[in-house]
């Protein structure tokens, strides 16, 4: 709590002081797991926002603005999620927030950023409860899992003729949701769900093994993410079951492969961001990526790149708007909606929700085993109408 | 549908076999160090968890140079139960002991400085391999000879890695009944668990034989963390956590204290979890789903208690004056 209250008060003295002279700062904040279990896309997220941050800062120096990127670790956690988002509400020079990673995440830390009109442009939050609520200052680049879900099952109940089919799930906002929506699409289309079941177990999947084998299923789908979808495969394969194996974008990560091993050799994903060669004109993002930071950039730093774009092509649109001077958060955040124009992952404009108006799908294959595998099918739609 | 819940039962009595092996391995470090301190070590699920680590690393580290798969898994149990009991050492002479000490009477002081051990140790964990390999999910190197599999009736398969846990955590279960039952320092543990005044007027120095105990339960941690890794391959920072909770609850279970009932406690415990889990999702046609094991698992621990307070096998033993 000390720590809480010593900041905001350096964050204010920074502002006050910063207000004194000439050259201006305006940060935007990445925020996404930077620590524990799902660093390794987390930190993706920040790389990629800070890739699109530092090509701007010329631009901004001659706008006579200090352009930062100031990232915060929400841990994968609500809790700490909606901490961070209290904290960089306080901070005036804050005017975006590209993030979160985690739906659950999402959710309660945009109720913050919404009292302060802060705008939230979320290069990974697929639940659709993050734009549903029709909240003014939250948008995403990615797809939603209201979408995800009913594409992977088309695909499973089309392309891979699955007629009966096992659902786990990770009990989280995101990983049961993407499983309810392939689920209710699978039994429109005439597919027998055996079972549909969450667990939180991360080792030992013995239970869940034995029943696929007494239930003997084409398909097996996993709503989750990588951490816990990596063993769950390799002991499904150990216990000699060859039935299919189909999960959402949270297997999007070469850390699935490598907890998997051997046995990630045929197992399908879907996912909202493609892989990156899959952009003509992310290759020189990637090449930018790769030289600073020593590692391959992974298909949620394109999304992100592009978010962070959004709010600073808005904040321009702003600045210039207000005379060059430093804009309001609510010009930041109404300026997004307008924005239109051409991201490395695509056109980038948005509906009145703050959906984008078409998103890609993609269905993967980890053909040989290695990440990030091949492309099976890619379709393009638009969201849903019908707000819940 | 009979003949199909009938199929899987060899597979999930092996399952639940292999589990309950690892769970009884940490049980008996948590019921040795309550035997003599009545302390309820929860750092202990983070040795477990640094002996899995130290297993891993010396794994990869040798799996170039050693071509034997057993001697390659020896070095690392063997590596494993030396960091392991080290840091159970340390523990104990760094955070319990000073507090012994000072003469605190009070059960909760040390009960609590266990919990503060526990997060520092785990984020120790997560800072160096962050540091040194910057990952934070660790996976088993894979030795082949460890995967081959056996075919059994009903179309089980058994890979040669399950044995392994189940014959050395089933040897390690015996050489500890023996130490406690058939050695010098067995019978000083056994003094000073009885009564330590006592002991030390009999020329024991107690807190020697505390040190060694927290030695014993540490290296068969570390053991144990070797076999969690090598039959789930996955492991992480908090990876103790869960088996941690497990095995002290398969202590109490089998009676705290009491070094068979934590065999005992702990192979049930794996078995109930695996049956229930299995089976009551079929059964009820998947409206008791496989997350509700750990309730079905600790309803029965429940009833069981209020039958049998001291546990299965522990003795009603006398309070301490």
């Amino acid at each position: 709590m000390l720590r809480f209250i010593s900041s905001v008060s350096l964050v204010a003295a920074a502002t006050f002081a910063s207000s004194a002279f000439a050259e201006q700062t305006i940060k935007i904040v990445s925020a996404s797991p930077l620590s524990g279990e799902q660093a390794s896309l987390g930190s993706q997220i920040k790389d990629g926002a800070q890739i699109a941050i530092e090509e701007a800062q010329p631009a901004f120096a001659k706008m006579g603005f200090k352009l930062e990127l100031a990232p915060q670790d929400d841990q994968a956690n609500p809790d700490t999620g909606v901490a961070v988002a209290k904290r960089i509400v306080n901070d005036n020079q804050v005017l975006g927030v590209v993030g979160h990673f985690n739906s659950g995440v999402g959710l309660p830390a945009s109720e913050v950023y919404k009292d302060f009109n802060l705008v939230m442009v979320s290069p990974a939050n697929t639940n659709p409860k993050i734009t549903d609520r029709g909240y003014a200052n939250v948008n995403r680049v990615c797809g939603r899992d209201d979408v995800q879900g009913p594409a992977g099952s088309e695909f499973a109940t089309g392309e891979l003729k699955a007629k009966k089919i096992f659902i786990i799930h990770d009990k989280t906002a995101y990983g049961q949701g993407v499983a309810e929506a392939f689920r209710d699409t699978s039994k429109k289309t005439g597919a027998t769900v055996l079972s549909f079941t969450g667990t939180e177990e991360k080792s030992d999947f013995t239970s869940l093994t034995q029943q696929i084998k007494a239930l003997k299923p084409d398909l097996i789908y996993f709503g989750g993410v990588y951490s816990q979808g990596g063993p769950l495969l390799k002991q499904i394969r150990d216990a000699g079951l060859k039935a299919y194996f189909l999960g959402p974008d949270g297997l999007d990560s070469s850390d699935f492969v490598k907890l998997a091993g051997s046995t990630a050799k045929g197992a399908y994903f879907t996912t909202v961001a493609g892989p990156v060669d899959k952009y003509p004109k992310a290759a020189k993002f990637a090449a930018a990526f790769k030289a600073k930071f020593n590692h391959s950039p992974e298909s949620f730093a394109l999304y992100s790149y592009d978010s962070a774009r959004v709010i600073l092509e808005a904040t321009t649109a702003a600045i210039k708007a207000n005379g060059g001077k430093m804009p309001t958060r609510d010009a930041v955040s109404k300026e997004v909606r307008k924005v239109n124009f051409e991201g490395i992952t695509g056109t980038i404009a948005f509906d009145s929700k703050g959906d984008r108006k078409k998103s890609d799908y993609y269905i993967m294959l980890l053909k040989d085993g290695t990440y990030p595998g091949v492309v099976e099918k890619v379709v393009s739609v638009a969201p849903p109408t019908s707000v819940k | 549908m009979f003949q199909t819940l009938i199929e899987i039962l060899p597979g999930v009595l092996l399952g639940g076999f292999v589990l309950g092996c690892v769970y009884a391995m940490i049980a008996i470090g948590y019921t040795m160090v309550y035997g003599v301190l009545q302390l309820i070590n929860f750092a202990h699920s983070e040795i477990f968890m640094i002996g899995a680590v130290a297993g891993l690393e010396i794994t990869r580290g040798l799996q170039a140079h050693v071509q034997q798969p057993y001697l390659l898994l020896l070095c690392a149990l063997l590596g494993a139960s030396a960091t392991g009991a080290f840091t159970a050492m340390a523990v104990e002479r760094l955070a319990y002991r000073p507090l012994r000490r000072r003469g605190s009477t009070n059960r909760l002081v040390p009960l609590i400085t266990a919990i503060g051990v526990s997060f520092l140790l785990q984020d120790l964990v997560k800072l160096t391999e962050a540091l040194w390999h910057n990952e934070f999910f660790l996976k088993f190197p894979t030795i082949d000879a460890f995967n081959y599999t056996i075919e059994l009736p009903y179309n089980t398969l058994l890979q040669v890695k399950s044995i392994v846990v189940i014959v050395i955590s089933l040897l390690m279960a015996l050489l500890m009944y023996f130490v406690v039952n058939k050695t010098r320092l067995g019978l000083s543990i056994r003094a000073v668990a009885q009564d330590p005044r006592a002991a030390s007027l009999m020329g024991i120095n107690p807190d020697k034989v505390i040190a060694h105990t927290f030695g014993i339960g540490g290296a068969l941690g570390g053991v144990a963390g070797v076999l969690f890794g090598l039959q789930y391959s996955v492991l992480s920072p908090y990876v103790g956590f869960i088996p941690g909770v497990k095995a002290f609850t398969a202590a109490v279970l089998g009676g705290i204290g009491s070094m068979p009932g934590a065999l005992v406690g702990g192979l049930l415990l794996g078995q109930l979890e695996t049956i229930g889990g299995t089976y009551l999702p079929l059964l009820t046609d998947g409206n008791i789903g496989t997350e509700y094991k750990d309730i079905i698992a600790f309803l029965i621990l429940i009833v069981l208690l209020l039958f049998r307070p001291q546990g299965l096998l522990g003795s009603a033993a006398p309070e301490k004056v």
